[in-house]
């Protein structure tokens, strides 16, 4: 575990919060950063006192891209060999609900950041984009493909040919963003939505998380086998009894994640 | 710093005057983006809690300067890079903007004015629909603003006729919230800008923020704006203060947080 440099963690109502920290730069992502990101998920991931996690900035600003000075003087062959990416698919790998909250602009590196987390919650103000083409090269952590299955070929080529950026509520009605509220509440909506899900049993919500991941990536057919699987296995959870007992009990279930 | 406009703070109030009184008050491409320069920096200011626009000499704004206008302008881009920017900017800007109309507010200048909060005008002071006098359409909000304060016809009726409106009409019209004789013109502008200016700021803001909210939202989406809007405003000192001013009976003094 490398110290924390970049961002600020801490844990609060079994909701884990990392806070991009580097505000002198508007928080641009560093390869530090986002190893320190991961670390902290694959930590929490396995942690029985997080449930969901947050991912944010700070009032202003969630993130303004990548830190382009890092990686100015890089060439095709020590980027293939430091094959830095390989950190985002593991981001992809954390099981645990992510929610990023989302105030101010929300670019390149940081708009890929927020489309690895599993919800968006965004200020009014919010602007999201990916402007990479204007420096002559394109976005590389997932941003064509995220970007293109969450509102569709057309639209997403526009964007990312023009680099232009989006507000919060053309990203909401397209598919990108979940929630939009006042700037001043940002982070306050995205604790009572992370709560929400972690009062929810532990083991639905992460299978849920699977099987809706698989349905983006196979076809419908092996996508519902999966989910098949999944709901089978949850059969075997105390959590399903206990649901279905306080079901018909007509009380309120109570959880472990078991 | 800036050529076509003056711009100062005092007294928590920043004052915008258009500067270019020869010409009674013409918008350049530079003054365009002066303007949203001051406003940008005002909005910043964390001592600036209320926004005077007016005009320098006998004019409040004529509109476009239109000794620049060739024949093969494009007029659509004029708009996009410097009006509808300077536009946006006060739509967005949350805190109290005050149009202190002194003279003529034509064309694009009484679209300036209609996109400010309040319009204080001068007995001296007149709007024009100019825009149908040279063969165009309003533009900078205009066409925005105008249905909204005065009604679907009587906006028809201005935009097509073209014709002056007075500050006694305009009053009536429901487009200035008060005239002002030309003797107390300086000091009662001063102090409505002064008024505003020591209200609970943040407040102002999100009314502000949210009334806007309400041409396109209906009743369930505003219960739920307000209900946002009330919770930003419930942890502000303002309200705190206000609060503790009522319980001790005196009168509250806010700090514009």
């Amino acid at each position: 575990m490398v110290n924390k440099e970049t961002i600020q963690t801490w844990t609060e109502d079994g909701v884990g919060v990392i806070q991009l920290n580097r505000p002198k730069v508007l928080n641009a992502l560093n390869r530090r950063m986002v190893t320190e990101i991961l670390q902290t998920m694959e930590e929490w991931d396995r942690d029985d006192e997080v449930s969901v996690m947050i991912v944010t900035g700070n009032e202003k600003v969630f993130a303004a891209g990548a830190d382009i000075a890092e990686m100015a003087e890089d060439d095709s062959i020590s980027l293939e060999l430091l094959n830095q990416f390989a950190e985002w698919d593991r981001l992809a790998w954390v099981k645990k609900p992510i929610i990023a909250a989302v105030n101010g602009y929300c670019l390149g590196g940081a708009f890929e950041l927020a489309l690895s987390c599993d919800l968006i919650v965004a200020a009014e103000n919010a602007q999201f984009g990916f402007p990479e083409v204007n420096l002559g090269v394109m976005p590389g952590a997932g941003g064509t493909v995220r970007l293109t299955k969450l509102m569709g070929r057309a639209k997403a080529l526009e964007w990312l040919w023009l680099g232009e950026y989006m507000t919060a509520k053309f990203a909401n009605e397209n598919g990108v963003v979940n929630r939009v509220v006042a700037p001043e509440l940002v982070f306050e909506e995205a604790m009572k939505l992370a709560r929400k899900i972690a009062k929810q049993a532990p083991l639905s919500i992460r299978m849920i998380k699977e099987a809706v991941n698989k349905s983006v990536d196979h076809s419908i057919y092996e996508a519902m086998q999966y989910e098949r699987k999944n709901f089978y296995m949850l059969f075997a959870s105390e959590d399903q009894k206990e649901g279905m007992k306080a079901f018909v009990e007509k009380r309120r279930p109570q959880f472990k994640g078991k | 710093m800036f050529e076509t406009i003056e711009y100062v703070t005092e007294n928590n109030v920043a004052w915008i005057r258009l500067n270019r009184p020869d010409k009674f008050n013409a918008f350049t491409e530079q003054m365009n983006l002066e303007i949203t320069k001051a406003l940008k920096e005002a909005e910043k200011d964390g001592e600036v809690r209320c926004l005077v626009i007016t005009g320098n000499g006998k004019a409040f704004c004529s509109g476009e300067d239109l000794a620049g206008v060739k024949q093969d302008t494009d007029h659509a881009e004029i708009l996009r890079k410097r009006y509808n920017p300077m536009v946006e900017k006060l739509a967005n800007f949350e805190k109290p903007v005050i149009a202190a109309v002194n003279g003529v507010a034509a064309g694009a200048g009484m679209s300036l004015a209609l996109a400010c909060d309040f319009r204080i005008l001068s007995e001296k002071a007149s709007f024009i629909e100019a825009f149908i006098n040279v063969g165009l359409v309003p533009d900078s909000g205009n066409l925005f603003y105008l249905p909204r304060l005065v009604g679907h016809a009587k906006a028809l009726e201005l935009t097509v006729m073209g014709e002056k409106v007075s500050a006694e009409e305009a009053k009536d019209l429901g487009l200035a919230t008060k005239v002002i004789a030309l003797d107390q013109w300086e000091e009662e502008v001063s102090a409505f800008a002064q008024n505003l200016a020591q209200k609970p700021t943040k407040a102002i803001g999100l009314i502000k923020r949210y009334l806007r909210k309400s041409w396109d939202a209906d009743l369930s989406e505003m219960l739920e704006n307000e209900a946002y809007a009330q919770r930003t405003a419930g942890q502000t000192v303002d309200h705190a203060e206000g609060v503790q001013a009522f319980l001790e009976k005196r009168k509250p003094v806010f700090k514009g947080r």
